[in-house]
């Protein structure tokens, strides 16, 4: 099973309307990552700019569209699918969500969530195994941003994703934005939760921006839109944890109200700042 | 989560007339029905978003907000079968031919199934087209049995309205004005390297790539061409598809 292997440094989601401007110049980007489903066509200007990307940077397969939290078989049909983009495209790292998007044969687009029980947790289990077998490669599980919760769940989420990792060898996508999210949204403490996060498995970070709004009794909501810069408490979250942990793969997320490219690349940068500092401070 | 939990929690997403379903909590004990609604809000408004950017014309015809309440109607009644949101809507201009509150746009499914067709070559496999100065060298003995392997990214597009005017119009390819001329209109949709290009098609044109496509022998589409339109000329249509790249191979 090939490991996840991203460059310790900073990555950018890309966007195709950066392809010009990050093509023209050398970047102080690591790496890339790409939403399968987007390189998933047999051709192309999204494989004419992904291939040319390969080149010179290492590259993130980041799927939105598995359902790995579904209670029904995976999609045999979208495995393949995945498989064809990895060996196109030989990728440092292949990750998914904790999250269900696919019902019967209705594909629901978003990452909903699931409860965290004995039952979904070997569910959870034995379609990462079918996953990282069919691949022949370790895959990243991302934690979720969630909304709400469920009154049958009996595990807690990092220990679900402890246990996940345990039992399957998967890496975990650490996504700081969904924790500052959750933690918001559930009125739990993040710096808390990042304390019990089983850090050792963090292959990928994920950082990102929210939006706010409120729910039903007036409460502070979060909502995970990527649409703005990476907030500062997030940047202090993340911050803490590099202090700790050293430096582990970054990537800045920014898919709705894409700016141009150069303030992208600004969040990359202070991220990686902060990446040099923590792998400085190690080495003396 | 059972089965069962999960099926009401994806039905309650896709019809908002469905309650919130049992069993979810929030840590103040609200009702979470904003909580679930923000669920279902990014359901709708991915899926809305998917659409917009495979019909921008459509978009642009009929207005963003009427645009995301026929979108609406069609996710409801159509949602996506496969995570392959890149094919997501192929049956979208089908739905609209029979959707009452655009029957007053007749032309709106032809700019729509366009729209679609440069989608699928925008997709298609990439391969070099056959070279135009080919078609001199054919020895025109045997021209009458000779068929042709098509671009993966070709296809026609045919409307009994100015459709394809109507969608350059519509896209900013040629400007905005009236259309003195309300004829049908067929195109040629075709991706010979990375561009998509949309090339109007003379009376005939359609019906004899559309049997070039589907493997009958230039003799035979050459006779289609005809009965359709007398004055079909073979070599400029011949020569105006190779220049295309409607081809890849020939048989």
């Amino acid at each position: 099973m090939k490991p996840s292997e991203l460059p310790r440094r900073a990555g950018v989601g890309f966007k195709p309307e950066h392809f010009t401007a990050i093509n023209g110049a050398t970047q102080p980007i690591s790496f890339f990552e790409v939403h399968a489903e987007n390189y998933m066509g047999d051709g192309g200007p999204p494989h004419a700019q992904l291939r040319k990307l390969r080149e010179d940077y290492a590259v993130s397969i980041h799927g939105v569209g598995l359902s790995i939290g579904s209670m029904q078989p995976l999609d045999q049909d979208h495995l393949v699918r995945l498989k064809i983009v990895c060996d196109r495209y030989e990728p440092e790292s292949f990750s998914e969500h904790l999250a269900w998007s696919t019902h019967d044969t209705t594909f629901l687009n978003d990452l909903l969530p699931l409860p965290y029980t004995e039952a979904t947790l070997a569910q959870v289990c034995a379609h990462i195994d079918q996953v990282q077998t069919i691949l022949g490669r370790q895959m990243l599980l991302e934690n979720p941003a969630t909304y709400l919760l469920f009154e049958e769940s009996t595990i807690e989420e990092t220990e679900f994703l402890a246990e996940v990792a345990r039992r399957t060898g998967c890496g975990l996508l650490l996504d700081v934005n969904n924790v500052f999210v959750a933690a918001t949204n559930h009125q739990m403490d993040a710096r808390a939760y990042l304390g019990r996060f089983p850090v050792q498995w963090v292959r990928e970070i994920h950082l990102s921006g929210h939006s706010e709004t409120i729910d039903d009794a007036g409460a502070p909501l979060l909502i995970d839109s990527h649409d703005t810069p990476v907030k500062d408490p997030v940047w202090a979250l993340y911050e803490e944890l590099i202090g700790r942990t050293g430096p582990i793969p970054s990537l800045v997320e920014w898919d709705n109200d894409v700016p141009e490219w150069p303030v992208l690349r600004a969040e990359a940068e202070a991220a990686d700042a902060i990446l040099k500092r923590a792998a400085a401070r190690r080495a003396a | 989560m059972s089965l069962a939990t999960q099926s009401e929690f994806a039905a309650a997403l896709i019809d908002p007339a469905l309650a919130v379903p049992d069993g979810l909590t929030a840590w103040n004990g609200s009702r979470p029905a904003r909580r679930f609604g923000v669920y279902r809000s990014n359901v709708t408004i991915g899926l809305i978003g998917a659409l917009s950017s495979r019909f921008p014309a459509a978009e642009r015809i009929v207005g963003e907000e009427f645009f995301a309440a026929m979108a609406r109607e069609f996710i409801r009644l159509h949602p996506p079968r496969s995570p392959l949101l890149l094919a997501y809507g192929d049956d979208f201009a089908d739905f609209i031919e029979s959707f009452e509150p655009t029957r007053e746009i007749p032309y709106l499914p032809d700019v729509m199934r366009l729209e679609a067709l440069r989608g699928r070559a925008y997709h298609a496999a990439d391969t070099v087209p056959l070279d135009a100065a080919l078609v001199a060298t054919i020895e025109p003995a045997g021209l009458a049995e000779l068929t042709l392997v098509p671009h993966p990214s070709a296809s026609v597009a045919r409307s009994a309205y100015p459709a394809i005017t109507i969608w350059a119009m519509n896209t900013g390819e040629i400007e905005l004005a009236d259309i003195d001329d309300w004829t049908g209109e067929d195109a040629l949709v075709i991706r010979p390297q990375m561009i998509v290009e949309v090339h109007r098609l003379p009376p005939g044109g359609a019906t004899f790539l559309e049997e070039l496509f589907s493997g009958t022998a230039l003799g035979e589409a050459y006779e289609r061409a005809l009965a359709e339109a007398a004055y079909f000329d073979l070599s400029a249509n011949l020569a105006g598809a190779f220049t295309a790249g409607a081809f890849m191979a020939i048989r």
